[in-house]
């Protein structure tokens, strides 16, 4: 017998049998510590800086000594910062998702334009609606966000699998709903505009529990449904020929993963405006660390999309003290020269 | 027992197949052959149900395909498609397990028999010792062998195989033939490839399938099949048909273009 690369566990007494790859849980582990370790670090850091273990302590309901720490932890900084790791979250498995599905290693929600539907949609609702309930925007940005890949598919995605043309029609489409947004913000109210502005950015500045309570059941659904998924992913992975040979139900399959990545981008929109590159990187640096098997490169492209985020917001409030960079400037100055790279690279392939 | 019935194909508006009937012995190779836009190709799609008849229907043991659950049907029938791509990095081990989802569920995902089928296939192909190695990084006969691979461990008796050797040098479009001969006589699985090569077909299949404007021409025993007459009609050339001092079998020699 040789030696498997993966794990396989079978229960005796119930049907129940899975296989996950060697490589998935130490590195699944260490993201997650790494991830953990920032977040902690980065609700330390501030005007009122408090010690690691102080804010572990806060966190956790233990007593630090300063009652001013639950504030300043528990109702400013770690909404904050679980804002900023479950969008991550959700952008490292839409993008997993969208590479999977269109067979394009350059796909990621933002790149393609979905982020930019999502953004209008709702910035449109801010500027005409006014007072606009936090749960709304998520179902807003949603809808821009299938719009958009609406349209994608119809007019790029049907003709023939070419990943230039779906990249084109993509960033096309980006551009026009960027036009129409920033036309929404010359018409609107000053008031409505300054939040629009703050909120387009991709920032999870001043982020609380009022914009991380609407976000947690979109990632409670979609996340596990893709999970689920991921045999399915793997089989439409090879093409859609094959994945039909092998009895896959391919529209149905793809329907639905398409709508969990498409939900996952909207609602990381809703919560913390276009972050980009995070969809983009995350999966190329989890299917090279655990291989393409999405069983394994999902839940760890999205423990990734969780730590970039979070590193780059720590990044962003401590560069240039006390000036805080928005997260989306540092996934754009991190991500915009890999996807130059990967360009690069396809077009020598 | 694989056979169409009255079977007609279309894209779009244009029909490729017309009112198709045919039987696939079982078994045995079958070879479809005939020029290009003869419609071999989309004969295999339709027999594979990648392409939905306009009209007729595909049979597997008296059971429309097209209304087979795509599960049921994909363990009992396999498709390779020509030039499939594997995704960046993927190992041929990991590949060939893919063969394996018809035979999954949500609960049930890598029984014992999925890791024996895999083995299994690893084996019969040859690929066992390479089973680690990235598909990307083959060479195109043992990449097109660990694709072969997969679809044996999906372990169906039928496998449908468009082009197994398009774009293969000779000695890799020798050794995936081979290994085809192999899987039909150690394993009596049944299979049928689109060829371009006519004298593949003479030499590895024992029945073939001449295909002109989207019917046809002739089938059976290429011994019957491949004559002066069917390379005239069919393909347009002026051949000789010598039997094949090996093996007897007849060998195609084109030596001119037919001239109507």
């Amino acid at each position: 017998m040789t030696q498997q690369p993966w794990f396989t566990v079978r229960a005796r007494r119930v049907p129940v049998s899975f296989r996950v790859d060697k490589r998935v849980v130490p590195v699944l582990a260490i993201v997650l510590l790494a991830t953990v370790i920032l977040m902690t670090l980065n609700i330390g850091v501030g005007e009122y800086p408090i010690a690691p273990l102080d804010v572990l302590k806060t966190v956790f309901g233990l007593p630090t000594g300063n009652t001013d720490h639950s504030f300043i932890v528990n109702t400013l900084r770690l909404p904050r910062m679980l804002v900023a790791a479950l969008v991550g979250l959700a952008l490292g498995i839409s993008g997993t998702i969208m590479q999977g599905i269109t067979r394009n290693s350059l796909a990621d929600p933002g790149i393609i334009g979905v982020s930019a539907g999502a953004s209008f949609v709702a910035v449109t609702l801010i500027v005409v609606v006014k007072d606009v309930p936090s749960g709304v925007l998520p179902l807003a940005a949603f809808a821009g966000a299938a719009l958009v890949a609406l349209l994608i598919y119809m007019l790029a995605w049907r003709k023939g699998d070419s990943p230039i043309r779906l990249l084109l029609v993509g960033i096309g489409i980006a551009s026009i709903a960027g036009a129409l947004t920033t036309l929404m913000i010359t018409f609107g109210d000053i008031n409505d505009v300054q939040r629009a502005l703050i909120w387009l950015t991709g920032s999870v500045y001043g982020r609380s529990w009022e914009e991380l309570l609407p976000l947690l059941p979109w990632i409670a659904i979609f996340v596990p449904l893709a999970l689920l998924l991921a045999r399915d992913l793997n089989a439409l992975n090879l093409g859609e020929d094959v994945a039909n040979g092998l009895g896959s139900r391919v529209v149905m399959k793809r329907g639905v993963l398409l709508f969990a990545a498409v939900a996952l981008a909207g609602s990381s929109v809703a919560a913390a405006g276009t972050i980009g590159f995070v969809g983009l990187i995350a999966p190329h640096l989890a299917r090279r660390l655990v291989g393409p098997l999405h069983e394994g490169a999902l839940p760890v492209a999205g423990m990734l999309g969780a730590f970039i985020v979070v590193a780059s917001d720590l990044v962003g409030r401590t560069i240039l003290a006390p000036i805080e960079l928005p997260c989306g400037l540092i996934t754009a100055v991190v991500g915009a020269p890999f996807f130059i790279a990967l360009l690069i690279q396809s077009r020598n392939r | 027992m694989l056979e169409t019935q009255n079977l007609t194909l279309a894209y779009d508006k244009a029909t490729i197949i017309a009112g198709l009937g045919l039987t696939i012995p079982m078994g045995k190779i079958t070879a479809l052959v005939g020029p290009n836009g003869c419609g071999k190709s989309t004969l295999l799609r339709g027999l594979a149900r990648l392409l939905s008849p306009r009209g007729g229907s595909v049979l597997l043991d008296g059971h429309d395909i097209h209304r087979l659950p795509t599960r049921q049907l994909a363990k009992q029938l396999g498709i390779l498609p020509q030039g499939p791509v594997a995704p960046e990095g993927l190992s041929v081990r990991e590949l060939v397990a893919q063969g394996r989802y018809p035979h999954q569920s949500w609960f049930q995902q890598w029984q014992t028999d999925d890791e024996t089928a895999v083995t299994t296939a690893l084996e019969i192909t040859g690929m066992a010792a390479l089973a680690d190695r990235p598909v990307d990084a083959l060479s195109g006969g043992q990449r097109q062998r660990a694709w072969i691979a997969m679809t044996l461990a999906q372990q169906t008796s039928i496998i449908l195989l468009d082009e197994p050797t398009t774009f293969l040098d000779l000695s890799h479009q020798i050794e995936v033939l081979q290994l085809l001969e192999r899987l039909s006589r150690d394993e009596g699985r049944t299979i049928v490839m689109v060829v371009h090569d006519l004298n593949h077909a003479t030499r590895h299949a024992q029945h073939v399938v001449a295909l002109r404007d989207g019917n046809v021409f002739a089938s059976g025993d290429p011994r019957e099949v491949v004559t002066p007459r069917l390379l005239r009609d069919v393909f347009g050339v002026e051949a000789d048909v010598l039997p094949d001092p090996r093996t007897g079998l007849p060998l195609c020699l084109p030596y001119g273009l037919h001239v109507s």
